[in-house]
């Protein structure tokens, strides 16, 4: 088992307006993950990491970083953390490769100009080292967040909806930099309304909603648990009822018989081997078809599930 | 040990000065312009008809005040600006989620704020030679009491700064009471002329004080003892110390 490098317990937090934004969340980081707090808008994203990188107060809870609390030992704890936030908020006048150095030396570090390089390089970014940052494109100045944030080497990296406006080619390119940091050993809490995104990058996934961690797992974990096939089998001809053999597949027939859905397996191919199984098993019992329509649902039908299910629950 | 973030500091303060630089033209042009149209005025063309003042020409006498004019003036407006533009953009996210506590960040803002006034001072004073003839009598104690006075406004500015939330507000302080108390605080005549009740009303204005501080450091007269205007000084900047440790403490506009 990793060790935790952030450990977060019964977190709260009210803003002055009296919006619960974080209503006792408890989580814990292990080292060289990538993590993915996924939920809508208003969950409580970036309460959450305003209040580790501290740029909010916490109402209650403890928040703990490399065995550092972050209530007394924050110049420790924050040295290592790098923060880059949701907006895309720069100083406009300045060079690219001034506000990378300056954000270094605030973080406490001896000037670096080939590390400063090594970043700029690593993010496409070197050509435009001399520009004022005003000049840049949207998606270079996420960039710029990002080679500010990594400019004092953090070992823990908070990415606040990294891929938010951002174009599909460059997200990709994103989710390569986030790869290759994990690479490097650095261990990466990201935000995202994307699941798509979630799926595809994180280790573990935390499913945040009105301020509280309704789930966390590994990724596969919750695919496996909750992740089904579907198969929406179309009949040539309408049917009463089901014969045995079929009916002992997790299986319904629509209202009108000319419908048959299958729901079942988990999410790691047993699904589809299963609706093969029962193809041949229609065949078998001469009932034809017409067409098959299979897919595997995503996290993203987890989630909505998930989220669903608690708003039943707290109405 | 990371009790203090050094490099933190002289980060904040090397950005600010650069900050100064982007728009030199205007922090150099604008003092030089506005220190000569007051020699021009008030120096050349009235002082030409005014006596000397407990000696001195009053050409010269006016300048300390009118040094003390601008450097009250941009100074506040720059500090204060310094750190509510950071507010206003969100820039200040960087500030708030580094290694860098109360210290270091005033160490930077004010040291940056210091060198700017004597900057400033040293581009008003070489100005004010074209003009008049004047000799500094005290000139280290001008130097440490410009820093001083700098370094108390910079924190004075830097909490408007996080007072203010709006552009208007950010302006206010120094325009409704900055400026005329800095008019009526003896740039242009000595306290002690002043008739009667008027006089002691004058001495109800701090920036009196300041003014006849630096005039004693200049040419060795004062309104008032140079000790009391020190003393003044030092209080306001201990005040202004007390108030953003108390801001950062509990987070004040800063950390919601
Ligand atoms: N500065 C603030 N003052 C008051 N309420 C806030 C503030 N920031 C966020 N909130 C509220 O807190 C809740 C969580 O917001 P946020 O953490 O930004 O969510 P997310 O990042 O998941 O979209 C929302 O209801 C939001 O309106
Ligand atoms: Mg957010």
């Amino acid at each position: 088992m990793s060790e935790p490098i952030l450990q977060i317990e019964g977190l709260t937090k009210v803003y002055s307006g009296g919006t619960k934004a974080l209503d006792g969340v408890d989580l814990e980081i292990r080292k060289g993950e990538i993590f993915a707090l996924l939920g809508p808008n208003g969950a409580g994203k970036t309460t959450l990491i305003a209040a580790v990188c501290g740029l909010v107060r916490p109402t209650g809870g403890t928040i703990t970083a490399f065995g550092h609390d972050l209530a007394t030992d924050w110049r420790r704890a924050r040295a290592r953390i790098g923060l880059v936030p949701q907006e895309l908020s720069t100083d406009m006048f300045e060079t690219v490769f001034r506000a990378v150095s300056y954000s270094r030396g605030l973080f406490g570090l001896a000037p670096d100009k080939a590390r400063i390089e090594e970043v700029l390089r690593s993010l496409s970014l070197w050509e435009k080292k001399d520009s004022q940052i005003r000049e840049l494109s949207g998606g270079m100045k996420r960039r710029v967040l990002i080679a500010k944030a990594l400019a004092h080497e953090p070992d823990l990296l908070f990415l606040d909806e990294p891929t938010a406006g951002v174009d599909v080619e460059l997200r990709k390119g994103m989710w390569e930099q986030i790869g290759a940091l994990r690479q490097r050993g650095t261990t990466i809490i990201l935000t995202t309304h994307y699941i798509e995104e979630a799926e595809l990058m994180a280790d573990r996934v935390g499913i945040i909603r009105g301020g509280r961690i309704l789930m966390v797992d590994d990724k596969d974990s919750i695919m496996q648990r909750m992740g089904t096939t579907e198969a929406l089998i179309a009949l040539a001809e309408p049917l009463n009822e089901l014969p045995e053999s079929i009916a002992a597949f997790p299986v319904t027939l629509s209202e009108d018989g000319c419908e048959l859905c299958y729901r079942g397996g988990n999410g790691q191919g047993e699904g589809s081997a299963e609706v093969a199984a029962l193809t041949k098993a229609l065949i078998a019992a001469g009932i034809d078809y017409r067409t098959i329509d299979v897919r595997d649902s995503s996290l993203e039908d987890i989630f909505v599930d998930l989220v669903s299910e608690h708003e039943e629950e707290a109405a | 040990m990371i009790s203090f973030n050094a490099r933190g500091a002289w980060s904040i303060y090397q950005r600010e000065l650069m900050r100064a630089m982007r728009t030199a033209f205007q922090s150099i042009l604008s003092p030089v312009l506005t220190t000569s149209l007051y020699f021009v005025v008030f120096g050349s063309v009235i002082g030409g008809r005014m006596e000397p003042i407990d000696g001195v020409d009053y050409g010269a006498f006016i300048i300390p005040g009118l040094l003390m004019l601008t450097l009250l003036g941009e100074t506040t407006n720059n500090s204060s600006f310094g750190i509510y533009m950071p507010r206003f953009t969100g820039t200040i996210y960087e500030l708030l989620s580094a290694p860098v506590g109360v210290t270091e960040t005033l160490l930077g803002f004010v040291g940056a704020a210091a060198t700017k006034g004597l900057i400033l001072a040293a581009i008003i004073l070489g100005t004010a030679t074209l003009f008049v003839d004047y000799t500094i009598v005290h000139p280290f104690a001008a130097i440490g009491y410009i820093m001083l006075v700098t370094a108390s406004f910079s924190l004075f500015g830097f909490i408007l700064g996080i007072w203010a939330d709006s552009f208007e507000k950010l302006g206010i302080i120094p325009l409704l009471i900055l400026t005329p108390l800095t008019f009526l605080g003896g740039t242009f005549y000595s306290i002690d002329d002043l008739p009667g009740i008027w006089s002691t009303l004058a001495f109800a204005n701090p920036i009196a004080f300041l003014v006849s501080g630096l005039r004693w450091t200049f040419y060795g007269i004062s309104d008032v003892s140079i000790w009391v205007s020190l003393g003044l000084t030092f209080g306001f900047l201990a005040f202004c110390v007390g108030v953003i440790a108390y801001i950062f403490k509990t987070g004040w506009r800063l950390r919601e």
